[in-house]
């Protein structure tokens, strides 16, 4: 964590499939291209295996301003739109604590404490809206 | 008393690549000087908005940041210059909502809640100088600014 | 400074350096009996001589460099240590900063009288420049001393009010899951700070899906306040908790409501038992055998 070089400019965030849930493990300093790209990997995954959720571990990361921010409300914005549920989890004090002064407070967003609990809220939602397929979350 | 050191660090921010060098020395410098991990945490957070706005909408500039010491308690002052076509109406700008480009329009507005004193200077064509001051330990009039 | 000395008159900071350091010995015992050094250094006398003496070295540096009138000269930073140090045991056994400024102050009469005695051969008009050179000198020796008891002072001050704001704010578990933290007294901007962040802690560690802050202690809450509890709930809720607020009483709800403020999405319970009523029932654990809520749905 006291790195003092930046960490190699990353461009590729790996994006993992379990069951129909995809898992993204945010780290580090994230740069804006970076973000960017994940923005569109993301989709693209939603699109090409219609997954039912998507989990974003961002507790390997030290700070999020308001365009990793807005990043993010992006994701859950797209993913709905394909019929997925988007959390964010694991997100640390200091940086829920900064979002807020900032004024973004994500809303509409759901939130887990760790990735697990995020996996789990998923599985849950599915198990019980499988008999009624075509169920839509409100925005 | 307070007394200011040095320019302790003058970076350039022109690429995607030195916002990450902008919050690496934030981040590095806020630590050595004592500040808890929630300002720590604030303090990059506002120079990240305020170097893309250096780089978005003025065109690049430069960060220097100077260690400063009131007594015994330590501060940290950054600013971010740009010769870009400046801000028409600071005032606006500092309003909530507001964006010339992208973003949720936060940059500005978002930026001066996480610090402790911010100041800005700017006109059409005149470029933009944001400065800012964060200290380890919160002055009892915190919000004197503009 | 005056520049009309004669040939072979020195210039009065050489000459107060020079003084101070051929007469180090015997200032340093001189100021031995002066109330600051006896008073700290009660056992040993040998010990406020040898202080006093490594004072009178610094003074003489000081005086050599010409920077007389300089606090932020090298030479005070041993000056620093050592009397700050005596100045600072004074203030505990009660002595106010008056008091303290004017024993710092009474070092002086002592070496201007040596001084004088020193140069009696020489003309009036070195004599009064010279001692004037050596009153600034001890002017900033005082300014020094103060200033830095003062900032000692305050840092001691900074550091057991973060220390009670700590001790004040207890984070307690009532169930796997869920934690609390009940204030008690006045809550100001920075308390809130700390709860707020205290709280955010507990809820990682504890890994705590409910997060009750009971503010039934709490005499008023004005505008900043509820600020900083809205902002801790919307915090908690980005991390994944749900944060209750319980405990607010009619004259709190009063003035909530005059002050405009919208608690409109925020969880409220009368008390701390409804409110942990409220989190178990949400958590699906006992009392009502009702299908699990899906958190986030109210």
């Amino acid at each position: 964590m006291s790195d003092p070089y930046p960490r190699a400019p990353s461009t590729h965030v790996p994006v993992l499939r379990l069951g129909d849930v995809l898992l993204v493990t945010l780290q580090g300093d994230l740069h804006d291209s970076t973000a960017e790209q994940l923005q569109q990997d993301i989709g693209e995954a939603i699109a090409r295996s219609s997954v039912s959720g998507v989990v974003i571990d961002i507790s390997g990361v030290e700070i999020v301003d308001s365009f990793l921010g807005r990043v993010l409300a992006e994701i859950a914005a797209k993913a709905r739109l394909l019929a997925a549920q988007t959390v964010v989890a694991g997100m640390r004090p200091a940086v829920a604590i900064t979002l807020v002064e900032l004024g973004l407070t994500l809303p509409g967003m759901r939130t887990a404490l760790d990735a697990q609990d995020a996996l789990g809220m998923l599985t849950r939602q599915a198990a019980s809206s499988r008999p009624a397929h075509a169920r839509q979350e409100s925005p | 008393m307070q007394t200011a050191g040095r320019v302790e660090a003058s970076l350039p921010i022109s690429s995607d690549m030195d916002l990450a060098w902008v919050r690496q020395h934030v981040r590095q410098t806020a630590a050595e000087l004592g500040f808890g991990l929630v300002e720590q945490t604030k303090l990059v957070t506002a120079a990240s908005e305020l170097a893309r706005n250096t780089l978005v909408h003025g065109g690049g500039g430069r960060l220097e940041s100077v260690r400063l010491a009131n007594g015994h308690v330590r501060g940290l002052r950054l600013t971010f210059a740009d010769d870009g076509p400046g801000i028409p109406d600071v005032e606006r700008a500092l309003t909530d909502g507001y964006t010339s480009g992208d973003g949720l329009g936060m940059g500005l507005g978002g930026a001066r809640r996480l610090v402790h004193e911010f100041s800005i200077d700017s006109g059409p064509d005149a470029g933009t100088r944001v400065t800012v001051i964060s200290w380890t330990v919160r002055p009892p009039h915190p919000r004197g600014e503009v | 400074m005056p520049e009309h000395e004669t040939a072979e008159q020195r210039a009065p900071h050489d000459e107060v350096a020079d003084f101070l350091r051929r007469r180090r010995e015997q200032i340093a015992q001189r100021w031995a009996d002066v109330p600051l050094f006896r008073t700290v250094f009660t056992v040993s006398r040998d010990e406020a001589v040898e202080a006093g003496k490594s004072v009178v070295e610094a003074l003489a540096a000081v005086a050599a460099a010409g920077r007389a009138e300089d606090a932020e000269a090298a030479g005070f930073g041993v000056v620093r240590e050592q009397l700050t140090r005596t100045a600072a045991a004074r203030s505990r056994a009660g002595a106010s900063s008056a008091q303290v400024s004017n024993e710092v102050d009474a070092l002086r009469t002592p070496v201007v009288d040596l001084l004088v005695a020193d140069l009696s051969a020489a003309p009036a008009e070195h004599v009064r420049e010279c001692s004037t050179a050596l009153t600034v000198l001890m002017g900033t020796l005082r300014l020094v001393v103060m200033e830095s008891a003062l900032s000692e002072g305050q840092a001691l001050i900074d550091r057991q009010r973060l220390q009670l704001l700590e001790v004040a704010t207890p984070v307690i578990k009532l169930w796997d899951g869920i934690v609390a933290v009940p204030l008690i007294g006045t809550l100001d901007s920075a308390r809130s700070q700390v709860v707020m962040e205290t709280l955010l802690e507990a809820v990682v560690e504890q890994h705590a899906r409910f997060a009750i802050l009971d503010i039934t202690g709490v005499p008023t809450v004005d505008s900043l306040v509820a600020q900083h509890l809205m902002k801790t709930v919307a915090a908690a809720r980005l991390m994944g908790a749900e944060c209750v607020v319980s405990g607010i009483r009619p004259a709190i709800a009063q003035t909530i409501v005059h002050l405009g403020l919208d608690l409109g999405t925020v969880v409220t319970r009368a008390s701390l038992a409804d409110a942990l009523a409220y989190a178990l029932d949400q958590q699906g654990t006992g009392i009502v055998e009702s299908t699990p809520h899906a958190a986030g749905q109210r």
